[in-house]
Protein backbone atom coordinates (compact mmCIF):
# COMPACT_ATOMS: atom_id res chain seq x y z
CA UNK A 1 0.00 0.00 0.00
CA UNK A 2 2.64 2.42 1.24
CA UNK A 3 4.94 1.75 -1.85
CA UNK A 4 2.66 0.94 -4.66
CA UNK A 5 2.41 4.93 -4.40
CA UNK A 6 5.81 5.43 -4.82
CA UNK A 7 5.28 5.05 -8.77
CA UNK A 8 4.70 8.89 -9.67
CA UNK A 9 2.97 7.47 -12.80
CA UNK A 10 0.71 5.57 -10.44
CA UNK A 11 0.09 8.50 -8.18
CA UNK A 12 -0.71 10.69 -10.98
CA UNK A 13 -3.66 8.29 -12.26
CA UNK A 14 -5.41 8.12 -8.89
CA UNK A 15 -5.05 11.85 -8.33
CA UNK A 16 -6.70 12.59 -11.49
CA UNK A 17 -9.74 9.78 -10.62
CA UNK A 18 -10.14 11.54 -7.24
CA UNK A 19 -9.66 15.12 -7.81
CA UNK A 20 -13.62 15.72 -9.70
CA UNK A 21 -14.82 14.25 -6.81
CA UNK A 22 -12.32 15.69 -4.01
CA UNK A 23 -12.95 19.76 -5.62
CA UNK A 24 -16.80 18.55 -5.98
CA UNK A 25 -17.32 17.70 -2.36
CA UNK A 26 -15.12 20.70 -1.32
CA UNK A 27 -17.40 23.18 -2.85
CA UNK A 28 -20.66 21.38 -1.61
CA UNK A 29 -19.49 22.01 1.88
CA UNK A 30 -18.19 25.63 1.75
CA UNK A 31 -21.58 26.05 0.29
CA UNK A 32 -22.85 24.36 3.53
CA UNK A 33 -20.66 26.05 5.68
CA UNK A 34 -20.81 29.40 4.52
CA UNK A 35 -24.75 28.92 4.50
CA UNK A 36 -24.73 27.70 8.42
CA UNK A 37 -22.17 30.29 8.91
CA UNK A 38 -23.33 33.50 8.08
CA UNK A 39 -27.35 32.56 7.76
CA UNK A 40 -28.48 29.29 10.53
CA UNK A 41 -26.35 30.53 13.15
CA UNK A 42 -26.82 32.74 15.83
CA UNK A 43 -25.04 35.67 16.39
CA UNK A 44 -23.28 35.99 20.26
CA UNK A 45 -25.26 37.18 22.70
CA UNK A 46 -21.23 39.25 24.01
CA UNK A 47 -19.36 39.53 20.37
CA UNK A 48 -22.47 39.88 18.04
CA UNK A 49 -21.83 39.64 14.53
CA UNK A 50 -17.75 39.39 14.90
CA UNK A 51 -18.43 35.50 16.17
CA UNK A 52 -18.60 34.64 12.57
CA UNK A 53 -14.93 35.48 11.61
CA UNK A 54 -14.32 32.10 14.28
CA UNK A 55 -15.94 30.21 11.47
CA UNK A 56 -12.79 30.88 8.98
CA UNK A 57 -10.17 31.50 11.77
CA UNK A 58 -10.47 28.38 13.75
CA UNK A 59 -10.61 26.23 10.99
CA UNK A 60 -7.25 27.99 9.12
CA UNK A 61 -5.66 26.71 13.05
CA UNK A 62 -6.55 24.15 13.00
CA UNK A 63 -5.24 23.35 9.23
CA UNK A 64 -1.81 25.53 9.53
CA UNK A 65 -1.07 23.34 12.89
CA UNK A 66 -2.33 20.01 10.88
CA UNK A 67 -0.46 21.13 7.76
CA UNK A 68 3.07 21.19 9.38
CA UNK A 69 2.52 18.13 11.45
CA UNK A 70 1.66 16.52 7.47
CA UNK A 71 5.09 17.93 6.36
CA UNK A 72 6.83 16.73 9.36
CA UNK A 73 5.63 13.54 9.00
CA UNK A 74 6.30 13.26 5.35
CA UNK A 75 9.71 14.48 5.71
CA UNK A 76 10.19 11.82 8.03
CA UNK A 77 9.20 9.32 5.63
CA UNK A 78 10.77 11.02 2.96
CA UNK A 79 14.68 10.84 5.29
CA UNK A 80 13.88 7.15 6.76
CA UNK A 81 11.97 5.49 3.67
CA UNK A 82 13.76 7.86 0.77
CA UNK A 83 9.93 7.69 -0.34
CA UNK A 84 9.98 9.86 -3.62
CA UNK A 85 6.43 11.22 -3.19
CA UNK A 86 7.33 12.05 0.49
CA UNK A 87 9.36 14.89 -0.29
CA UNK A 88 7.02 16.18 -2.57
CA UNK A 89 4.24 16.30 -0.64
CA UNK A 90 6.13 18.24 2.14
CA UNK A 91 7.30 20.75 -0.65
CA UNK A 92 3.79 21.28 -2.24
CA UNK A 93 1.86 21.45 1.23
CA UNK A 94 4.50 24.38 2.73
CA UNK A 95 2.94 26.80 0.65
CA UNK A 96 -0.42 26.07 1.41
CA UNK A 97 1.00 26.26 4.95
CA UNK A 98 1.58 29.79 4.54
CA UNK A 99 -1.50 30.28 3.43
CA UNK A 100 -3.61 29.45 6.17
CA UNK A 101 -1.15 30.83 8.88
CA UNK A 102 -2.09 33.82 6.92
CA UNK A 103 -5.57 33.67 7.17
CA UNK A 104 -5.10 33.07 10.82
CA UNK A 105 -2.79 35.57 10.99
CA UNK A 106 -5.23 38.17 9.30
CA UNK A 107 -8.62 37.18 11.05
CA UNK A 108 -7.22 36.81 14.75
CA UNK A 109 -6.30 40.63 14.38
CA UNK A 110 -9.54 41.37 12.65
CA UNK A 111 -11.36 39.65 15.07
CA UNK A 112 -9.29 41.26 18.13
CA UNK A 113 -9.85 44.86 16.98
CA UNK A 114 -13.70 44.86 18.19
CA UNK A 115 -13.16 41.89 21.02
CA UNK A 116 -10.06 43.09 22.55
CA UNK A 117 -9.47 46.91 21.25
CA UNK A 118 -6.21 45.60 19.65
CA UNK A 119 -4.98 44.65 16.79
CA UNK A 120 -2.05 42.43 17.93
CA UNK A 121 -0.84 41.52 21.44
CA UNK A 122 2.26 39.79 22.18
CA UNK A 123 0.33 36.55 23.84
CA UNK A 124 1.52 33.53 23.45
CA UNK A 125 -0.29 31.77 21.23
CA UNK A 126 -0.01 34.67 18.45
CA UNK A 127 3.61 34.78 18.96
CA UNK A 128 4.07 31.01 18.50
CA UNK A 129 1.56 31.17 15.35
CA UNK A 130 3.72 33.88 14.15
CA UNK A 131 7.07 31.93 14.88
CA UNK A 132 4.97 28.62 12.65
CA UNK A 133 4.71 31.09 9.83
CA UNK A 134 8.67 31.87 9.99
CA UNK A 135 9.37 28.74 10.32
CA UNK A 136 6.76 27.93 7.16
CA UNK A 137 9.09 30.25 5.08
CA UNK A 138 12.26 29.02 6.38
CA UNK A 139 10.51 25.51 4.87
CA UNK A 140 10.03 27.30 1.79
CA UNK A 141 12.89 29.24 1.52
CA UNK A 142 15.81 26.04 2.11
CA UNK A 143 14.03 24.29 -0.30
CA UNK A 144 14.44 26.19 -3.32
CA UNK A 145 17.77 27.27 -1.65
CA UNK A 146 20.05 24.62 -3.79
CA UNK A 147 20.66 23.88 -7.39
CA UNK A 148 20.29 20.21 -6.98
CA UNK A 149 16.19 20.13 -5.56
CA UNK A 150 17.05 16.86 -4.35
CA UNK A 151 19.33 18.54 -1.81
CA UNK A 152 16.92 21.21 -1.16
CA UNK A 153 14.20 18.61 -0.50
CA UNK A 154 16.64 16.76 2.14
CA UNK A 155 17.71 19.50 4.07
CA UNK A 156 14.03 21.12 3.98
CA UNK A 157 13.28 17.92 5.65
CA UNK A 158 15.48 17.64 8.58
CA UNK A 159 14.40 21.69 8.82
CA UNK A 160 10.77 20.23 9.01
CA UNK A 161 11.51 17.65 11.80
CA UNK A 162 13.92 20.28 14.14
CA UNK A 163 11.13 23.07 13.62
CA UNK A 164 8.22 20.49 15.01
CA UNK A 165 9.20 21.59 18.44
CA UNK A 166 6.94 24.40 18.06
CA UNK A 167 3.30 22.54 17.05
CA UNK A 168 2.84 21.46 20.87
CA UNK A 169 4.00 24.99 22.15
CA UNK A 170 1.41 26.61 19.92
CA UNK A 171 -1.55 23.79 20.81
CA UNK A 172 -0.65 23.87 24.26
CA UNK A 173 0.36 27.80 24.75
CA UNK A 174 -3.14 28.82 25.82
CA UNK A 175 -2.66 25.92 28.53
CA UNK A 176 0.84 26.36 30.37
CA UNK A 177 0.59 30.60 30.67
CA UNK A 178 -2.50 32.34 31.18
CA UNK A 179 -2.73 34.64 28.52
CA UNK A 180 -5.43 36.53 26.57
CA UNK A 181 -6.44 34.57 23.97
CA UNK A 182 -9.12 31.80 25.32
CA UNK A 183 -8.34 28.18 25.83
CA UNK A 184 -9.55 25.32 23.86
CA UNK A 185 -13.21 24.51 24.09
CA UNK A 186 -13.65 21.82 20.96
CA UNK A 187 -10.66 19.55 21.41
CA UNK A 188 -11.35 18.64 25.35
CA UNK A 189 -11.52 15.18 26.95
CA UNK A 190 -14.95 16.40 28.60
CA UNK A 191 -17.90 17.54 26.55
CA UNK A 192 -16.82 20.42 23.69
CA UNK A 193 -17.76 24.23 25.83
CA UNK A 194 -19.54 25.17 22.81
CA UNK A 195 -23.61 25.53 22.31
CA UNK A 196 -24.44 23.06 19.39
CA UNK A 197 -25.68 26.20 17.35
CA UNK A 198 -21.97 27.35 16.73
CA UNK A 199 -20.17 24.44 16.89
CA UNK A 200 -22.45 23.15 14.28
CA UNK A 201 -21.41 25.47 10.95
CA UNK A 202 -17.69 25.67 12.94
CA UNK A 203 -16.91 21.86 12.23
CA UNK A 204 -18.88 22.19 8.63
CA UNK A 205 -16.35 24.80 7.82
CA UNK A 206 -13.25 22.65 9.58
CA UNK A 207 -14.53 19.71 7.39
CA UNK A 208 -14.47 22.32 4.15
CA UNK A 209 -10.90 23.67 4.45
CA UNK A 210 -10.00 20.15 5.12
CA UNK A 211 -11.40 19.19 1.72
CA UNK A 212 -10.19 21.97 0.37
CA UNK A 213 -6.57 21.57 1.62
CA UNK A 214 -6.98 17.88 0.49
CA UNK A 215 -7.87 19.01 -3.31
CA UNK A 216 -5.18 21.66 -3.34
CA UNK A 217 -2.52 19.54 -2.12
CA UNK A 218 -3.57 16.73 -5.21
CA UNK A 219 -3.28 20.09 -7.58
CA UNK A 220 0.20 20.99 -6.19
CA UNK A 221 1.92 17.49 -6.19
CA UNK A 222 0.33 16.44 -9.67
CA UNK A 223 1.53 20.28 -10.70
CA UNK A 224 4.93 18.92 -9.54
CA UNK A 225 5.20 16.08 -11.15
CA UNK A 226 4.59 17.19 -14.16
CA UNK A 227 6.44 20.10 -14.02
CA UNK A 228 9.59 17.41 -13.16
CA UNK A 229 8.56 15.24 -16.41
CA UNK A 230 8.40 18.41 -18.38
CA UNK A 231 11.74 19.00 -17.24
CA UNK A 232 13.20 15.69 -17.94
CA UNK A 233 11.56 15.61 -21.68
CA UNK A 234 12.88 19.65 -22.43
CA UNK A 235 16.61 18.09 -21.15
CA UNK A 236 16.28 14.78 -23.35
CA UNK A 237 15.08 17.07 -26.45
CA UNK A 238 17.92 19.45 -25.90
CA UNK A 239 20.82 16.44 -25.98
CA UNK B 1 35.83 11.52 23.54
CA UNK B 2 39.67 11.90 22.45
CA UNK B 3 38.38 12.71 19.11
CA UNK B 4 36.07 15.26 20.14
CA UNK B 5 39.03 17.02 22.37
CA UNK B 6 41.38 16.69 19.05
CA UNK B 7 38.85 18.55 17.04
CA UNK B 8 38.03 21.06 19.25
CA UNK B 9 41.41 21.85 20.21
CA UNK B 10 41.91 21.92 15.83
CA UNK B 11 38.80 24.65 15.81
CA UNK B 12 40.32 26.68 18.65
CA UNK B 13 43.77 26.55 17.19
CA UNK B 14 42.06 27.68 13.61
CA UNK B 15 40.53 30.31 14.73
CA UNK B 16 43.33 31.38 17.01
CA UNK B 17 45.29 31.85 13.88
CA UNK B 18 43.07 32.54 11.60
CA UNK B 19 42.06 35.89 12.58
CA UNK B 20 39.33 38.43 14.23
CA UNK B 21 36.15 36.67 13.17
CA UNK B 22 35.78 35.97 17.26
CA UNK B 23 36.46 39.70 17.79
CA UNK B 24 34.64 41.27 15.26
CA UNK B 25 31.64 39.14 16.85
CA UNK B 26 32.30 40.94 20.37
CA UNK B 27 32.65 44.04 18.47
CA UNK B 28 29.25 44.10 16.95
CA UNK B 29 27.78 42.91 20.18
CA UNK B 30 28.39 46.26 22.15
CA UNK B 31 28.35 48.22 19.33
CA UNK B 32 25.11 47.21 18.36
CA UNK B 33 24.21 47.61 21.77
CA UNK B 34 25.33 51.12 22.37
CA UNK B 35 23.23 52.05 19.23
CA UNK B 36 19.67 51.34 20.90
CA UNK B 37 19.78 54.42 23.71
CA UNK B 38 21.06 56.82 20.83
CA UNK B 39 17.67 55.91 19.19
CA UNK B 40 15.61 55.58 22.55
CA UNK B 41 17.00 57.86 24.21
CA UNK B 42 18.99 57.60 27.55
CA UNK B 43 16.49 58.26 30.28
CA UNK B 44 18.33 56.41 33.16
CA UNK B 45 15.00 54.87 34.74
CA UNK B 46 14.03 53.38 30.82
CA UNK B 47 17.08 51.48 30.27
CA UNK B 48 17.63 48.87 33.08
CA UNK B 49 14.29 48.13 31.83
CA UNK B 50 15.04 47.41 28.22
CA UNK B 51 18.51 46.59 28.98
CA UNK B 52 18.44 42.84 29.74
CA UNK B 53 16.41 42.18 26.21
CA UNK B 54 18.38 44.03 24.42
CA UNK B 55 21.78 42.55 25.33
CA UNK B 56 19.94 39.20 24.59
CA UNK B 57 18.33 40.48 21.43
CA UNK B 58 21.73 41.80 20.03
CA UNK B 59 23.45 38.90 21.23
CA UNK B 60 21.12 36.36 19.01
CA UNK B 61 22.83 38.42 16.24
CA UNK B 62 26.14 38.40 17.21
CA UNK B 63 26.19 34.26 17.68
CA UNK B 64 24.96 34.20 14.50
CA UNK B 65 27.60 36.25 12.57
CA UNK B 66 29.88 33.72 12.91
CA UNK B 67 27.77 30.52 12.13
CA UNK B 68 28.03 31.01 8.28
CA UNK B 69 31.84 29.94 8.36
CA UNK B 70 31.26 27.16 11.12
CA UNK B 71 31.51 24.52 8.36
CA UNK B 72 31.68 26.44 5.44
CA UNK B 73 35.50 26.69 5.04
CA UNK B 74 35.83 23.04 5.51
CA UNK B 75 33.00 22.10 2.91
CA UNK B 76 35.46 24.23 0.19
CA UNK B 77 38.59 22.98 1.39
CA UNK B 78 37.20 19.73 1.56
CA UNK B 79 38.69 19.01 4.85
CA UNK B 80 34.95 18.22 5.41
CA UNK B 81 34.58 15.22 3.65
CA UNK B 82 37.74 13.74 5.27
CA UNK B 83 36.30 14.63 8.25
CA UNK B 84 33.32 12.57 7.39
CA UNK B 85 35.47 9.74 6.05
CA UNK B 86 37.32 9.79 9.60
CA UNK B 87 36.23 7.34 12.57
CA UNK B 88 34.69 9.98 14.33
CA UNK B 89 31.38 10.27 14.19
CA UNK B 90 29.62 12.86 12.26
CA UNK B 91 27.50 13.80 15.74
CA UNK B 92 30.90 13.74 17.67
CA UNK B 93 32.14 16.42 15.20
CA UNK B 94 28.81 18.62 15.36
CA UNK B 95 29.12 18.76 18.73
CA UNK B 96 33.13 19.48 18.75
CA UNK B 97 32.43 22.40 15.94
CA UNK B 98 29.19 23.83 18.20
CA UNK B 99 31.39 23.97 21.79
CA UNK B 100 34.79 25.70 19.37
CA UNK B 101 31.86 28.35 18.32
CA UNK B 102 30.86 28.60 21.87
CA UNK B 103 33.95 28.72 23.28
CA UNK B 104 35.23 31.40 20.58
CA UNK B 105 31.84 33.29 20.84
CA UNK B 106 29.83 32.78 22.87
CA UNK B 107 32.40 32.89 26.31
CA UNK B 108 33.60 36.33 24.85
CA UNK B 109 30.02 37.85 25.02
CA UNK B 110 29.97 36.24 28.05
CA UNK B 111 32.82 38.64 29.10
CA UNK B 112 31.73 41.45 27.55
CA UNK B 113 28.06 41.20 28.68
CA UNK B 114 28.67 43.14 32.18
CA UNK B 115 30.29 46.39 30.00
CA UNK B 116 26.74 46.49 28.69
CA UNK B 117 24.98 45.69 31.74
CA UNK B 118 26.88 48.93 33.77
CA UNK B 119 26.22 51.20 30.51
CA UNK B 120 23.01 49.74 30.59
CA UNK B 121 22.67 51.16 33.92
CA UNK B 122 21.38 47.63 35.57
CA UNK B 123 20.99 47.43 39.35
CA UNK B 124 23.95 45.18 40.61
CA UNK B 125 21.01 42.43 41.61
CA UNK B 126 20.97 41.50 38.34
CA UNK B 127 24.42 40.98 37.08
CA UNK B 128 23.96 37.33 38.78
CA UNK B 129 21.16 36.22 36.43
CA UNK B 130 23.03 38.19 33.77
CA UNK B 131 25.53 36.03 33.84
CA UNK B 132 24.03 32.56 34.37
CA UNK B 133 21.31 33.59 31.83
CA UNK B 134 23.84 34.13 29.32
CA UNK B 135 26.52 31.30 30.50
CA UNK B 136 23.20 28.78 29.64
CA UNK B 137 21.78 30.21 26.61
CA UNK B 138 24.59 31.16 24.78
CA UNK B 139 25.77 27.31 24.37
CA UNK B 140 22.38 26.65 22.61
CA UNK B 141 22.78 29.80 20.17
CA UNK B 142 25.86 27.72 19.03
CA UNK B 143 24.13 24.30 19.25
CA UNK B 144 21.04 25.10 17.14
CA UNK B 145 22.67 27.21 15.27
CA UNK B 146 25.13 24.52 13.70
CA UNK B 147 21.81 22.89 12.18
CA UNK B 148 21.50 25.89 10.32
CA UNK B 149 24.79 25.95 9.10
CA UNK B 150 24.90 22.43 7.91
CA UNK B 151 21.63 23.28 6.29
CA UNK B 152 22.35 26.04 4.37
CA UNK B 153 26.06 24.33 3.40
CA UNK B 154 26.12 25.01 -0.34
CA UNK B 155 22.83 27.16 -0.58
CA UNK B 156 22.70 30.45 -2.23
CA UNK B 157 22.53 33.45 -0.13
CA UNK B 158 23.37 31.34 2.25
CA UNK B 159 23.62 34.14 4.93
CA UNK B 160 20.43 35.76 5.08
CA UNK B 161 18.55 32.05 4.51
CA UNK B 162 20.66 31.45 7.70
CA UNK B 163 19.20 34.16 9.42
CA UNK B 164 15.56 32.93 8.25
CA UNK B 165 16.06 29.74 9.43
CA UNK B 166 17.80 30.24 13.10
CA UNK B 167 15.82 33.09 14.48
CA UNK B 168 12.94 31.44 14.91
CA UNK B 169 14.49 28.77 16.58
CA UNK B 170 16.24 31.01 19.09
CA UNK B 171 13.09 32.49 20.11
CA UNK B 172 12.54 30.63 23.24
CA UNK B 173 15.87 31.50 24.57
CA UNK B 174 15.25 34.78 23.93
CA UNK B 175 12.18 34.76 25.92
CA UNK B 176 13.73 32.96 29.04
CA UNK B 177 17.29 34.98 28.72
CA UNK B 178 16.04 38.58 28.74
CA UNK B 179 13.30 37.40 31.10
CA UNK B 180 15.60 36.34 34.14
CA UNK B 181 17.23 39.54 33.79
CA UNK B 182 14.12 41.22 33.88
CA UNK B 183 13.10 39.41 36.69
CA UNK B 184 16.12 39.90 38.47
CA UNK B 185 15.61 44.27 37.66
CA UNK B 186 11.98 43.70 38.75
CA UNK B 187 12.59 42.08 42.24
CA UNK B 188 11.35 38.52 41.31
CA UNK B 189 12.89 35.46 41.35
CA UNK B 190 14.55 34.05 38.59
CA UNK B 191 15.14 30.57 39.58
CA UNK B 192 12.12 29.32 37.25
CA UNK B 193 13.78 31.16 33.97
CA UNK B 194 16.92 29.68 34.18
CA UNK B 195 15.78 26.06 35.31
CA UNK B 196 13.74 26.05 31.69
CA UNK B 197 17.26 27.77 29.92
CA UNK B 198 18.85 24.51 31.52
CA UNK B 199 16.28 22.41 30.40
CA UNK B 200 16.48 23.77 26.70
CA UNK B 201 20.19 23.54 26.97
CA UNK B 202 19.90 19.85 27.99
CA UNK B 203 17.72 19.45 25.14
CA UNK B 204 19.82 21.33 23.16
CA UNK B 205 23.02 19.11 24.13
CA UNK B 206 21.35 15.90 23.45
CA UNK B 207 19.18 16.59 20.06
CA UNK B 208 21.12 19.30 18.07
CA UNK B 209 24.50 17.34 17.59
CA UNK B 210 22.27 14.11 16.16
CA UNK B 211 19.99 16.83 13.69
CA UNK B 212 23.19 18.79 12.31
CA UNK B 213 24.88 15.45 11.76
CA UNK B 214 21.83 14.14 9.71
CA UNK B 215 21.67 17.77 7.82
CA UNK B 216 25.64 17.04 7.32
CA UNK B 217 25.15 13.74 5.78
CA UNK B 218 22.47 15.30 2.90
CA UNK B 219 25.24 18.20 2.06
CA UNK B 220 28.21 15.64 1.96
CA UNK B 221 26.43 13.03 -0.58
Amino acid sequence: MFHRFANPARFSRIATRILPWSAAATIAMFIIGIYYALFASPADFQQGETVRIMYVHVPSAWISMACYTFIAVMSAIALIWKHPLADIAARSAAPLGVGFTLIVLITGSLWGKPTWGTWWVWDARLTSVLVLFFLYLGHIALTNAFDNPQRGARAAAVLALVGFVNIPIIKFSVDWWNTLHQPASVTRLDAPAIDPAILTPLLLMALAFTLYFFTMLLIRMRADLNGARARALRLSAAE
Amino acid sequence: MIGLILLIRRELKLALRGGTDAVMAVVFFVLAAVLFPFGLGADPAMLPRIGGGIIWVVALLAAMLSLERMYANDHEDGSLDLLYLSPVALGTLALAKALAHWLTTGVLLLIAAPILALLYNLPASAFGALALSMLLGTPILSLVGGIGAALTLGARRGGVLLALLILPLYVPVLIFGAGAIDGAVAGRPIGPALLVLSGFLLAALALAPWATAAALRQAIE
